[in-house]
């Protein structure tokens, strides 16, 4: 059976086994890996998978299973244990698949899959890998070992339908090629990386680039030193600054804000960062990671504005939450297989400004420049944020020496009142994205 | 236990035959090693929240996972059926990484040797969702009478049991049924109109469902949750800056799977990327550190009777009196090093290659008195809990999330502060480790490792012990 006839075949299963409602979501998937080291292949993985997950309600309660045995007996299996699991859970009010006018998908092209995906073979794949890690290699003779270079790729396929006449798949794509050189100075190490990924491989950036730019990431790591405790101000390259973005993700996350579980719970309306910062969460923009034509729950995907200048606007929302706080759907569920869905973002990002990441640096005067958090120290529920940092002093307005072994420390509330400069170098490179951020003042704590 | 007990067998009629047929196939294009992970896990969860028992859900995952080892490159392929054509279409795949002629096994496959760690009464799974939904209840209710000020709480019950059957080309067939169960509860207390404060307690292990009813109850994991909640209300900011740590027994031993345990498994090591590479029989911790890793605990979550390229797990010296003794080995490492097996190959699924991990990572008790640890520090932070942590194994640095420390002001523990982050480096933060108490402890069973994507149960414990500097990432 196609896959989406056998989900819809699996919702009419559970109906038939006594559920009110039912969704099923079937995932496949096919995964290409290869890493070469010092020149040969170190691993190569190539595998195809397929697995489904079933949620039912019988009445307000609500159950769940999933398998990845799709004969016939385990997917029987599978339906039953759904429906016998609704018996021993609660009634919940709010349980339930989203209103007929939420459900629906986007017709047009998102451009998710691209046919380009298969154009290479895998002794090209190998290739490219060896490339980028021949180019750290050569690049300076302090990398002077390797922890390789990998190319990996996949398409995956989801398709979902509920009892509610929702139906529809889609396809994706996606490569990467990333490089990890690691570098020696006077009996220390330190490593980096840097990657590329695409809907398909003409999309990559080439492999040399990928290699040079992680041979000089890890190399401006070497020699790094310690600074004093002190407060000075913080700016975030992009892909930190990216993780700065993912914890006011998960604190407008309509789960934590229900529970009152988030420091943004209750703001609606409010002054929450400084007045240039603009947050947007787009599920349709074609091509990107955080894109698609439908959520998890068969609920059109759309742009929400979640902070407009500094006020925060929305939370991001699925079916259950919504319901929660008395609000509609923003098209933000996942689900894993199985279970009720979760908030997932689309494409959540912050908006770029119109520096240079250089004028950001120079606004900056003295401080750190972050090139790695570590750890994760920060609470969405009272907004603490204390994490490790590296990256590189920042003296006169310029990059002066690396520094590691220290942390920074404020509140996430009293960092996004404190951006005080935006960087333009706004990058899609996962499902969220932000450029360079200057942060007037947190703590450093070193020696 | 013969190959004829094991659940492959009984289950999907697996024989010796077919095993030797599919590790001929995975040799077929030469190669110095091969085998094959058979893998099936129930699972089933029940989650209540709010007072209302919101989610009950079971499943299955079921396949195999084939290796071929040419050198130091590896192939590898999985199915998700376990048709014979697709295991050995599976098979070839992973054989395409090396390019000889045909090696045939030399020896038939000999059964391994058995023993349980976990001899479970009743398998979790055996049991309806009923009985686990009182588990929650209980749970939820001991949160919510432990104090009014508890606004929130949620409470998770978890088990699977994991059938695993692994045959190696170097003769090896072994099986393992391996049970894990977990209670969690997590909640929110708030005084006034402040931000509110979160605790969280869960445990369980390798373990009978008996386990939650006589040893761990769900009050008491309840009770430890709504503490921690209770008491962080009162915190003050925690202060910033290099000074003594004192760390409390049990969980606080993350402090080791950081600062040393990754930087010691022998994949880094092989290719020198470590902080610890080359640097065996140095001192890398004060002489009051013993570090070991053992398996072979019974019931713990980390143990398992045979790791997952079927070799049986071990107690390995890491670190002895302050010297480094040796790193943690799975089969690729001991075949291109020399190296002895230490029983550490494991892997999140079939999905995935094993490589080297910990399981339960500890520091051997000393012999000072914990009170006495306190008494002797005029000025530091007392950690008694930790969210979780992260190294950079090439250069070292490690952190870690302290969620329950208090201030220590002349010898006497003070006010709760909030949470921090604490940084090290890994070969030298051990060196300032000056006491160490005499109540080792394990902890309550919690521990995830995450390690290139793949996530597997592990332990760690330590007893009270004392750090004259770290720095502590607060804002005071």
């Amino acid at each position: 059976m196609k896959p989406l006839e056998l989900t819809k075949e699996i919702v009419r299963l559970a109906l038939e086994l006594g559920a009110t409602d039912a969704e099923c979501t079937l995932a496949e998937g096919e995964e290409f890996s290869v890493s070469v080291r010092l020149g040969d292949i170190e691993k190569l993985q190539e595998a195809a998978s397929r697995s489904a997950g079933l949620r039912v309600l019988v009445g307000q309660r609500s159950g769940s299973a999933y398998t990845s045995d799709l004969s016939d007996e385990g997917i029987q299996r599978m339906v039953r244990a759904a429906v016998d699991n609704a018996e021993v859970t609660g009634e919940d009010p709010f349980a339930g698949l989203p209103d007929a006018a939420d459900l629906g998908q986007h017709s047009a092209d998102l451009s998710l899959f691209d046919e380009g995906i298969a154009s290479l073979t895998t002794p090209e794949k190998i290739e490219q890998a060896k490339r980028a890690e021949a180019a750290f290699l050569a690049y300076d003779p302090r990398i002077d070992k390797s922890e390789g270079a990998s190319y990996d790729s996949g398409v995956s396929s989801r398709y979902f339908a509920n009892s509610r006449g929702f139906a529809g798949g889609y396809r994706s794509s996606q490569c990467s090629l990333s490089a990890v050189p690691v570098a020696s100075q006077g009996g220390a190490m330190e490593r980096d990386y840097w990657y590329s990924s695409a809907r398909s491989p003409r999309q990559l950036d080439t492999p040399e680039n990928i290699g040079i730019i992680a041979a000089q990431r890890t190399l401006r790591r070497l020699g790094a030193r310690k600074v004093a405790t002190q407060k000075a101000a913080i700016v975030f390259e992009p892909r930190m600054a990216r993780m700065l973005l993912s914890h006011i993700g998960e604190a407008v996350d309509g789960d934590a804000v229900y529970r009152d579980s988030s420091f943004l719970a209750g703001k609606i309306g409010q002054r929450i960062a400084s007045e240039n910062v603009t947050i947007i969460d787009d599920g349709t923009m074609p091509g990107l990671w955080g894109t698609s034509p439908f959520d998890a729950e068969g609920v059109r995907t759309r742009r929400t504005v979640i902070v407009e200048k500094g006020i925060l606007r929305s939370y991001l929302l699925n079916t259950y939450t919504a319901r929660k706080l008395g609000l509609r759907s923003t098209g933000n569920a996942g689900r894993g297989l199985s279970g009720a869905a979760y908030v997932q973002n689309g494409n959540f990002y912050l908006e770029a400004g119109s520096l240079t990441p250089a004028e950001v640096i120079r606004q900056a005067g003295t401080g750190l420049y972050v090139t790695e958090v570590l750890g994760n120290g920060v609470n969405v529920v009272n907004g603490d944020y204390s994490c490790g940092a590296q990256g590189l002093w920042i003296e006169n307005g310029e990059l002066a020496y690396p520094v590691s072994e220290v942390t920074i420390a404020s509140t996430l509330m009293e960092m996004l009142n404190s951006i005080t400069a935006i960087g333009n170098d706004l990058e899609f490179q996962s499902t969220m994205a932000a450029p360079t951020l200057l942060i007037r003042e947190m703590t450093i704590s070193g020696t | 236990m013969a190959l004829a007990d094991s659940y492959f067998a009984r289950k999907f009629g697996v024989t010796e035959h077919d095993l030797e047929t599919y590790l001929g196939e995975a040799l077929s294009q030469g190669g110095d090693y091969a085998d094959l992970f058979f893998e099936y896990v129930a699972t089933s969860a029940v989650t209540l929240d709010e007072g209302i028992v919101k989610s009950a859900s079971q499943g299955v995952t079921l396949g195999i996972g084939v290796r071929v080892i040419s050198g130091e490159r590896t192939g590898y392929a999985y199915s998700d059926d376990l048709a014979p054509e697709r295991i050995k279409h599976a098979a070839r795949t992973a054989a395409c990484i090396a390019s000889g002629p045909s090696q045939v096994l030399k020896h038939g496959l000999m059964e391994g040797e058995k023993r349980n760690l976990y001899p479970v009464l009743t398998p979790p799974t055996e049991l309806g969702l009923r009985t686990k939904v009182e588990l929650v209840k209980r749970a939820d209710a001991a949160a919510r009478a432990y104090d009014a000020r508890i606004f929130q709480c949620t409470a998770t019950y978890a088990d699977q049991v994991k059938q695993i059957l692994v045959a190696t080309s170097d003769g090896v067939v072994n099986h393992d049924t391996q049970p894990m169960a977990r209670l969690n509860v997590s909640l929110l207390a708030r005084q006034g109109n402040d931000l509110p404060q979160s605790g969280y307690s869960g445990g369980g292990g390798r373990v009978s469902f008996e386990f939650f009813l006589n040893e761990k109850t769900p009050e008491h994991f309840a009770r430890e949750a709504g503490r921690q909640a209770i008491a962080m209300l009162d915190s003050v900011e925690a202060p910033a800056g290099e000074m003594t740590v004192v760390l409390g027994p049990g969980w606080p031993g993350v402090l080791l799977h950081e600062a040393v345990g990754h930087g010691l498994e022998a994949d880094f090591n092989r290719k020198g990327v470590s902080a610890f590479s080359g640097r065996v029989g140095q001192k890398v911790a004060s002489e009051l550190c013993t570090v070991i890793d053992d398996g072979t605990i019974e019931s713990r979550r980390g143990s398992l009777n045979l790791d997952d390229e079927g070799a049986p797990t071990q107690r390995n010296v890491l670190i002895e009196n302050g010297i480094l003794r040796g790193y943690l080995q799975d089969k690729l490492t001991t075949r291109l090093t020399g190296a002895g097996s230490t029983g550490s190959g494991r892997r999140e699924g079939y999905q995935s290659i094993p490589m080297p991990r910990m399981t339960n990572t500890f520091m051997l008790a000393g012999e000072s008195e914990p009170e006495e640890v306190i008494r002797s520090v005029p000025k530091g932070i007392y950690c008694v809990n930790f969210g979780g942590g992260q190294v950079d194994i090439t250069n070292g640095n490690f952190v870690f999330s302290a969620s329950e420390s208090y201030l220590i002001e002349d010898g006497k523990i003070g006010r709760p502060v909030r949470g921090a982050t604490l940084i090290g480096n890994g070969p030298e933060a051990l060196k300032y480790i000056s006491m160490v108490g005499n109540d080792l402890k394990l902890d309550e069973g919690v521990g995830i490792c995450g390690k290139e994507g793949q996530s597997v149960p592990v332990g760690v414990g330590i007893p009270t012990v004392k750090i004259d500097r770290m720095t502590v990432g607060g804002t005071a």
